[in-house]
């Protein structure tokens, strides 16, 4: 479906992430990853596999259930001349130890006049949809990108994925890199298989900060990131067999965050949907409606309209979970109401 | 501090419907999930953290709570909060996800909270601690009776929270216990790499507490030293930490392959299994076999009718999911 390169290698977003680590390290001996259960298990979601077997235990470390400590090591060590990616198990967990990540990783720099530097990666997994409930599904997508000094990229295909891991491991700047646990390629969790791709061998770099337009559209534009970006997809599908022609934007990055194209798509297609598994309130789809309205409210020919996870913690009963979250159909009906 | 025959048998009855409800989870939640596992599908979506083997710790340190008293657990709950008296078909119909579970379904397995035995769990690894503080702390300031009592497993002594509340309970010297389950393993991590102490029971005397280490995996013997940290919590003599020795024998979760393990280490955890050894220990203490299987058999039928309560009931409207946010 994605406009991609074509080759021979279909990955998952596990696979792409382990290789573009693998190459990195390769490449740099200041690169190593810590993290829980990401050596012999190879990363909860797959996403360090091999990496142990290859490089050993001092640059693959498992660590002590202890995020505040490892994180903030993290942040010494990239102050002091290394690259460390490192692995916070599930978005959720951030409360255990945000202080190293909002207070120290991404103000340092800036602390410092720019003299220091924090390059740093931070992975994380995000997303629910498979009844983990409220402390293991969020995505808080909005509660990252809301705080300056760290860039935020989520992708949404293994291309994405492998390109953007390996550009935010060549950042000098902090990256959080958030992947969906349902387009992981995990299949005990199920997978969205549109996030599987082709994916080339050699090393690569996705621009951080560069949206891309998915599917060319004139009626409406659809915004998404990572999940999202799939159940655009799929509404524009079936809005297609009704003659409306959607645009899909995959946000790719938040912080920065491509306004341009945004505001571009809207200008041409007069309406905007924001797809965001994120709550509602405060987040990132009141970022998107509000740069387009902020530059200029007369493109627009209908009230844009959010498709959204309401304002509660997740629910755990499949269809409790399943009633909160967007989906194709909630996009489509979106769109009716304009 | 020995058990009378009748705690004994309280023990050894909470194991086995503990045992056989996780039994009956596991039953339950492989429904729908072949030939492909899948974690979303079935009766029971989501993650599963079973409690098999961990029987004896929940029983020997609740065999001296009463209702009144708090417990604070952790994302393997099952088995602390049967021990603590919490409604097994309500909590059966949670991990259904049914109108009549203790959250109508909100929580799920990670998120049982049942006030009218002061249960409550939390699935972030160490949050178990503060807020055993916290009511320790309340029931201290309202000069009420009763002690807190904080489950946590060995990979867990290893987060921050775990470190600021044995301080405060410390400093405060607060009526809590901290019981710490170990079973060597945190998800895929044994514990010898991830702690720089070989057991944690050291760790209390950085805290100003005395600290127990209780090796075997024996109800007895944890009942034993629970039994004195409680009565010291109850007499305002202070927090206590225990660290017992304790046996994982499912994995992580369901679906987890356990390829980590050293081969021939779960067989020999089965080897050790405490149910049949407790029933033996019984036996040879003078227990009738007839009055042990009569023991089983109510497990058995309390654990069936907690499952047929949960299948049968409804599950509530999808719209409740916007609801109960605020009291
Ligand atoms: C703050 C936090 N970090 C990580 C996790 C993921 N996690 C869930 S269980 C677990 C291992 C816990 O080990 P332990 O405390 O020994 O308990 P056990 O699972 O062995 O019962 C981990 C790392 C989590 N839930 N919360």
């Amino acid at each position: 479906m994605l406009d991609q390169p074509t080759n021979e290698r279909r990955l998952t977003i596990a696979r792409a992430m382990a290789e573009a680590m693998q190459q990195e390290m390769q490449r740099d001996p200041r690169v190593f990853v810590m993290g829980e259960d990401i050596a012999g298990f190879g990363g909860i979601f797959g996403n360090t596999r091999g990496l142990f077997e290859k490089f050993g235990k001092e640059r693959v470390r498992d660590t002590p259930i202890s995020e505040t400590g490892f994180i903030s090591a993290a942040v010494g060590a990239a102050m002091d001349g290394m690259r460390p990616v490192v692995e916070l198990m599930f978005v959720d967990f951030f409360g255990v130890c945000f202080d190293a990540i909002y207070n120290q990783m991404a103000k340092n720099a800036y602390f410092s006049g720019g003299n220091a530097s924090v390059p740093m990666v931070l992975m994380t997994s995000t997303g629910g949809g498979y009844s983990d409930a409220g402390q293991h599904s969020q995505c808080l997508y909005g509660t990252f990108a809301h705080l300056p000094g760290m860039k935020v990229v989520s992708p949404s295909n293994a291309y994405d994925a492998k390109g953007l891991m390996t550009a935010a491991i060549r950042d000098d700047n902090p990256v959080v890199y958030m992947y969906h646990k349902q387009l992981q390629g995990m299949g005990w969790l199920g997978t969205e298989p549109g996030a599987t791709l082709n994916t080339p061998q050699e090393g690569y770099t996705v621009e951080i900060g560069k949206a891309k337009v998915v599917r060319a559209g004139s009626d409406v534009t659809l915004v998404g990131l990572a999940m999202g970006v799939h159940n655009a997809l799929k509404a524009a599908d079936k809005l297609a067999e009704e003659g409306v022609n959607a645009e899909v934007i995959d946000l790719v990055s938040l912080v920065p965050l491509d306004r341009e194209t945004v505001i571009n798509s809207v200008a041409k297609t007069g309406r905007l949907i924001v797809i965001d598994e994120d709550y509602h309130s405060y987040g990132v789809s009141g970022e998107i409606i509000a740069t387009v309205t902020e530059h200029d409210v007369s493109k627009l020919k209908a009230s844009p309209a959010r498709v959204t996870f309401p304002d509660v913690p997740i629910p755990y009963a499949k269809h409790m979970e399943q009633f909160c979250l967007p989906n194709p159909d909630k996009i489509i009906a979106a769109y009716r109401k304009m | 501090m020995q058990p009378t025959k009748e705690q004994s048998l309280w023990m050894y009855e909470n194991m086995v419907v503990s045992r056989r409800f996780e039994e009956a989870i596991e039953k339950a939640y492989l429904e729908g999930k072949t030939p492909a596992f899948n974690m979303a599908n079935g009766p029971i979506p989501g993650e599963m953290h079973l409690s098999n083997g961990q029987e004896p710790v929940a029983v020997g340190v609740c065999a001296h709570l009463n209702a009144d008293d708090i417990v604070t657990a952790t994302h393997r709950p099952h088995h602390q909060a049967i021990a603590k008296g919490v409604d097994l078909k309500r909590m059966a119909a949670e991990i259904f996800g049914k109108s009549t579970g203790l959250s109508g379904g909100r929580g799920g397995h990670m998120h049982l909270i049942d006030p009218a035995v002061n249960f409550s769990c939390s699935g972030i690894i160490g949050e178990s601690c503060g807020p055993a503080c916290g009511a320790a702390l309340s029931r201290t300031i309202q000069s009420k009776p009763g002690v807190a009592v904080a489950f946590l497993g060995e990979g867990a002594a290893n987060q921050g929270a775990f470190h600021e509340a044995l301080n405060l309970a410390g400093t405060w010297k607060l009526p809590v216990v901290f019981v710490i389950e170990d079973n060597s393993w945190g998800i895929s991590v044994p514990k010898a790499e991830a702690t720089a102490v070989i057991r944690n029971d050291v760790r209390a005397a950085g805290y100003g507490m005395p600290g127990h280490y209780v090796p075997g995996n024996d109800p007895h013997a944890i009942f034993d030293v629970a039994g004195e940290a409680i009565a010291r919590a109850r007499k305002g003599e202070g927090p206590t930490l225990i660290e017992a020795e304790t046996y994982r024998l499912a994995g992580h979760f369901m679906g987890d392959a356990e390829q980590y393990r050293p081969k021939g280490e779960k067989d020999a955890l089965f080897a050790k299994d405490p149910i049949p050894k407790m029933r033996e220990r019984l036996l040879a203490e003078g227990c009738t076999a007839t009055e042990l299987d009569e023991i089983e058999q109510r497990a058995d039928s309390l654990v069936a009718d907690a499952i047929t309560f949960a299948r049968e009931s409804d599950y509530a409207p999808e719209s409740d999911a916007l609801t109960a946010v605020f009291v």
